[in-house]
């Protein structure tokens, strides 16, 4: 197996999806090649990172406001819908 | 080498909440919007990198599948139709702020060698003992901001938001392969930029 091999199995790899003696062949890969143990266990601390980063975090006050704006335009839809109904005479669904 | 593991949501009454949001109860739907808002908060970010835009895309994603609950076929979980109605959303913003460049996730993608490894060196095993909390993220956050779109999306549903390869193909309406190539090649692109902050200081250049 060389690097490029390996590398085009990485994402496999990490995800654990793939058959067992693929599995056996990257790992045995691992045991000699450093550049590909260390892109791998750098990979993996890259996704580690950016999963237990908490970017982008929703703060509370905003997260309150933007939920009953959301209530409210569903609301006024719902009203929307409800006189639309009305005026037309068609059924409320069932 | 130990694997990844996605992070599993509990689905929980999620089904008997789209019923009744169907039906016309809106407190069942609010219930929703607390299940998701955060995610779609992210999401929208990580694809708007803005975050004026991402307050707009997480309200008009919810009014939107509010809007549509009725064509909802229930056959993928509500979770992966809500993001697929955002990444849309997000994606038009994008457009929108950027029109001199097109934003598709159909792009065509590089060669191979954007992101084939060019610096190897072991890092810092705590990176959060080279930069504190606040210096990581923004060197975090200027690090995604430099992918291109479809690799960041890809990136965020898949890693960040822990969606399956399947799940997250659905929501892209990507195929399985197309998800797997960006994902290769986002993660490989972000090792590459944050090497140069998080490499190992203290032992030379690794080997």
């Amino acid at each position: 197996m060389t690097c490029s091999d390996f590398l085009k199995e990485l994402t496999d790899y990490l995800d654990d999806s793939m058959d067992a003696q693929t599995r056996a062949e990257l790992e045995d890969h691992l045991q000699w090649c450093h550049n590909c143990y260390v892109v791998c266990n750098t990979t993996k601390m890259t996704i580690e990172i950016y999963r237990d980063s908490h970017l982008y975090e929703l703060p509370d006050d905003l997260r309150t406001r933007l939920r009953t704006a959301i209530v409210s335009k569903c609301e006024g839809h719902k009203k929307q819908v409800g006189d639309h109904r009305e005026q037309s005479g068609s059924p409320t669904p069932k | 080498m130990g694997t990844i593991q996605p992070k599993v949501e509990a689905a929980g009454d999620e089904i008997t909440l789209v019923h009744a949001a169907k039906a016309g109860d809106i407190s069942a739907f609010e219930e929703l919007v607390k299940r998701y808002d955060r995610n779609v908060f992210r999401i929208a970010q990580h694809i708007t990198q803005n975050r004026e835009d991402a307050e707009d895309v997480v309200q008009d994603a919810f009014l939107k599948a509010y809007q549509n609950l009725a064509n909802f076929q229930e056959q993928s979980k509500f979770y992966t139709w809500l993001v697929r109605i955002a990444v849309n959303e997000a994606l038009m913003r994008l457009r929108r702020r950027r029109p001199e460049r097109m934003v598709s996730l159909d792009e065509n993608i590089k060669t191979e060698e954007d992101s084939m490894p060019r610096e190897v060196a072991d890092w810092s095993p705590n990176p959060e003992q080279l930069y504190n909390q606040g210096e990581l993220k923004e060197i975090l956050g200027k690090t995604i901001q430099g992918l291109p779109p479809s690799f960041r999306t890809v990136f965020v549903l898949r890693d960040v938001e822990g969606l399956s390869t399947e799940e997250t193909a659905d929501a892209l309406d990507l195929s399985i392969p197309a998800v797997k190539s960006r994902l290769l090649r986002a993660r490989l692109q972000l090792r590459e930029r944050l090497n140069k902050y998080l490499k190992n200081r203290t032992g030379g250049d690794g080997k």
